[in-house]
């Protein structure tokens, strides 16, 4: 009985081993594989060498390059989930049900158009000749330089990451138990008490599922920092375009994406931990 | 005993009927299907404006693959069978490196108008081992300042030190390769003899030291596109390492910007026609290439729409001369003009892209890394 039980488990989910193991797993370990390799004549030739490695984490703009990614997706983690919340506070205790339905099908529609396509039109907008210098213009202020800086890029990162955010942190207070905070304040709790004793333990889960996507879609995008941001200076993502672009150096670049993939893990490891363990 | 013809109104129909179904037949007869030519090259050179007129005239049809940059192209041949691609398109410090690897034929050099080139370009460096011939230059362009006329006058930018001007503080943008930039960072240390990229380490020192000092100047690193979109909205009011194939394009729209070639002297990027290895289809290649080659080709060269060049012909500056004297002018494509490439060659300004010559291209590629991250 327990064979049967086990093998129907097994099938369903099978298809899931089978996505993972052949999109996930699989690339994975040819990308460590090849940071292994060595480019000849432009062409990649398998081998096993650790010149790439050696090469790559002896350079000076590496780690620059790395420690600019960390602590841009950490600001951008930290910045959406401040924006974020009373937001999502609103939508999940203020709104009646209709219209937290149809809030949250808005918060999805800018994910209808490309991301590259909202980022250019941030391009206007930043321009130092743009709307916005315009407007405060107006008022006798700037113009200010947002473009081609870690402004401009910290807005990119924000329209991309925000509307997840919103949605997941939305979703984690709507789900809370009413009677939990209606005793809270029979208990005499003030709102503040109540929103860090209650709520906040209690929508943690989703919180930080909430800011940990953020960091990993802010850590790895190319867009933002690219075309808002101006390359200056270079984030991970656009060391490994540059890596690829001089020399066909695709195995130096592997090793710059694997390192990027490691601290992720890092990264979502911890946040898992600090999700779901428990207050001694 | 035969029946007569007659001409009934039933028969003049189906006859017409008939002829009608029948005509997509005979036009296939009629025209064979288009010879296909494979083409590798930088975009736009597979365009209409570029290859329409050719491809009616000789029923060819041009299948482009588009690269960017001479790493990329050469890893595309590298990854591809050979014979994948029948013409090929390289800037010219690469074709000893196709030549090396096997990837490009012999040409015959009687089927070229030498006669007509510029003698400075008769015999261009790399194209030709020993007397024979590699490749075939069918246009180039020169980098310089690149500026926004509003905020910095022609004379100022007749010195790479228009860079480090406080009037573009904070908006001088670097197109994303470190070659065309470095380049002239070096000619403004004074690295003329034998070349800006044949330099000893002392002088590469220098190069970065001063490379390095313009960073508090510099707002961007940018891509084909970011450089364009950057000058024509006035993010960036300078821009090293490029030349008239932005700001000319740029000024067609109206954009106020403008290239000079600065005392110090310019860069060179030249383009340049090659047979891939495998081909079987020499005779129309080669048609092709003298067809780019003719005042016409040329015409639509130094014109084309995605980024504008310079002809390398006598009769390819007489034709746009009469066919478009603003662009002429534009250009410098007239003899004695200041901005003329021919007179800036003679006068020792001109310089040739290359790679480093004493140093690696691994060694100026870290580098430009480096400084990007600084």
């Amino acid at each position: 009985m327990k064979d049967r039980t086990t093998a129907h488990a097994l099938i369903w989910r099978l298809p899931l081993l089978i996505w993972q193991g052949l999109f996930f797993v699989g690339p994975l370990l040819l990308m460590v594989a090849m940071s292994f390799w060595l480019v000849k004549n432009y062409r990649m030739t398998p081998d096993f060498i650790f010149d790439n490695w050696e090469r790559m984490l002896t350079r000076g703009y590496f780690w620059d390059a790395y420690r600019v990614t960390l602590w841009r997706a950490t600001l951008a983690a930290v910045l959406a989930s401040l924006i974020a919340f009373p937001a999502s506070f609103a939508l999940a205790f203020k709104l009646s049900e209709t219209a937290r339905r149809w809030a949250l099908f808005f918060l999805v529609v800018p994910f209808f158009t490309s991301y590259l396509v909202r980022v250019y039109a941030w391009q206007v907008l930043l321009a130092e000749s743009g709307p916005i210098n315009a407007v405060l213009g107006w008022v006798g202020l700037g113009p200010f330089t947002m473009l081609n800086s870690g402004v401009g890029a910290m807005v990119g990162y924000l329209t991309l990451v925000l509307p997840l955010v919103v949605i997941l942190q939305t979703f984690s207070l709507a789900a809370i138990d009413r009677n939990l905070i209606e005793a809270a304040w029979n208990l005499g709790a003030s709102p503040r008490r109540t929103l860090l004793r209650v709520i906040l333990p209690s929508a943690k889960v989703g919180l930080i599922v909430g800011a940990v996507f953020a960091f990993i879609l802010a850590f790895g995008d190319f867009v933002s920092p690219f075309y808002l941001g101006g390359s200056k200076p270079p984030t991970l993502s656009i060391l490994i375009i540059d890596t690829t672009k001089s020399g066909q150096q695709w195995p130096r670049a592997a090793v710059v994406a694997v390192m990027m993939i490691g601290t992720l893990f890092a990264v979502a490891f911890a946040a898992v931990g600090a999700a779901y363990g428990r207050r001694k | 005993m035969t029946k007569p013809l007659t001409l009934t109104r039933r028969r003049l129909l189906a006859g017409a009927a008939g002829t009608v179904l029948a005509t997509p037949m005979i036009n296939r007869a009629w025209a064979q299907d288009p010879v296909t030519i494979n083409m590798l090259a930088w975009y736009g050179h597979a365009e209409p404006d570029m290859v329409a007129e050719f491809e009616a005239e000789n029923n060819v049809k041009f299948v482009p693959k588009y690269y960017a940059g001479g790493d990329n192209m050469l890893a595309l041949i590298a990854q591809s069978p050979p014979g994948t691609y029948d013409l090929i398109l390289s800037d010219a410090e690469f074709v000893q490196q196709l030549n090396a690897a096997g990837y490009i034929e012999e040409m015959d050099a009687s089927l070229y108008p030498f006669d007509d080139f510029w003698p400075e370009y008769q015999n261009f460096p790399g194209h030709w081992v020993d007397d024979t011939l590699w490749s075939v230059m069918v246009r180039y362009g020169l980098l310089g300042v690149s500026y926004n006329t509003d905020a910095l006058t022609r004379e100022e930018a007749m010195s790479y030190n228009a860079f480090w001007s406080p009037k573009v503080t904070g908006k001088v943008g670097h197109f994303d390769w470190h070659l065309p930039s470095l380049g002239q960072i070096s000619l403004l240390n004074g690295n003329r003899a034998p070349s800006p990229f044949d330099i000893d380490e002392a002088a590469w020192e220098a190069v970065m030291e001063k490379t390095l000092s313009l960073k508090p100047q510099v707002g961007g690193y940018f891509d084909y596109g970011g450089t364009f979109a950057s000058l024509k909205n006035a993010e960036m009011l300078a821009m090293c390492g490029i030349g008239d194939w932005i700001t000319g394009v740029l000024q067609k729209d109206g954009a106020p910007v403008a290239s000079v070639i600065p005392e110090e002297g310019g860069i060179q990027w030249t383009e340049s026609y090659s047979i891939g290895k495998g081909t079987d289809k020499h005779e129309i290649i080669t048609k092709f290439i003298q067809y780019m080659l003719s005042p016409r080709g040329q015409v639509r060269s130094i014109q084309m729409a995605a980024y504008p060049g310079l002809s390398p012909t006598k009769s390819g500056w007489t034709a746009i001369q009469e066919a478009n004297p603003a662009e002429a002018e534009r250009s410098g494509l007239i003899e004695g003009h200041d901005q003329s490439p021919i007179k800036l060659l003679q006068e020792g300004r001109l310089f040739f892209r290359d790679i480093p010559q004493q140093q690696s291209l691994e060694d100026w590629n870290d580098f430009w890394s480096e400084y990007k991250t600084a």
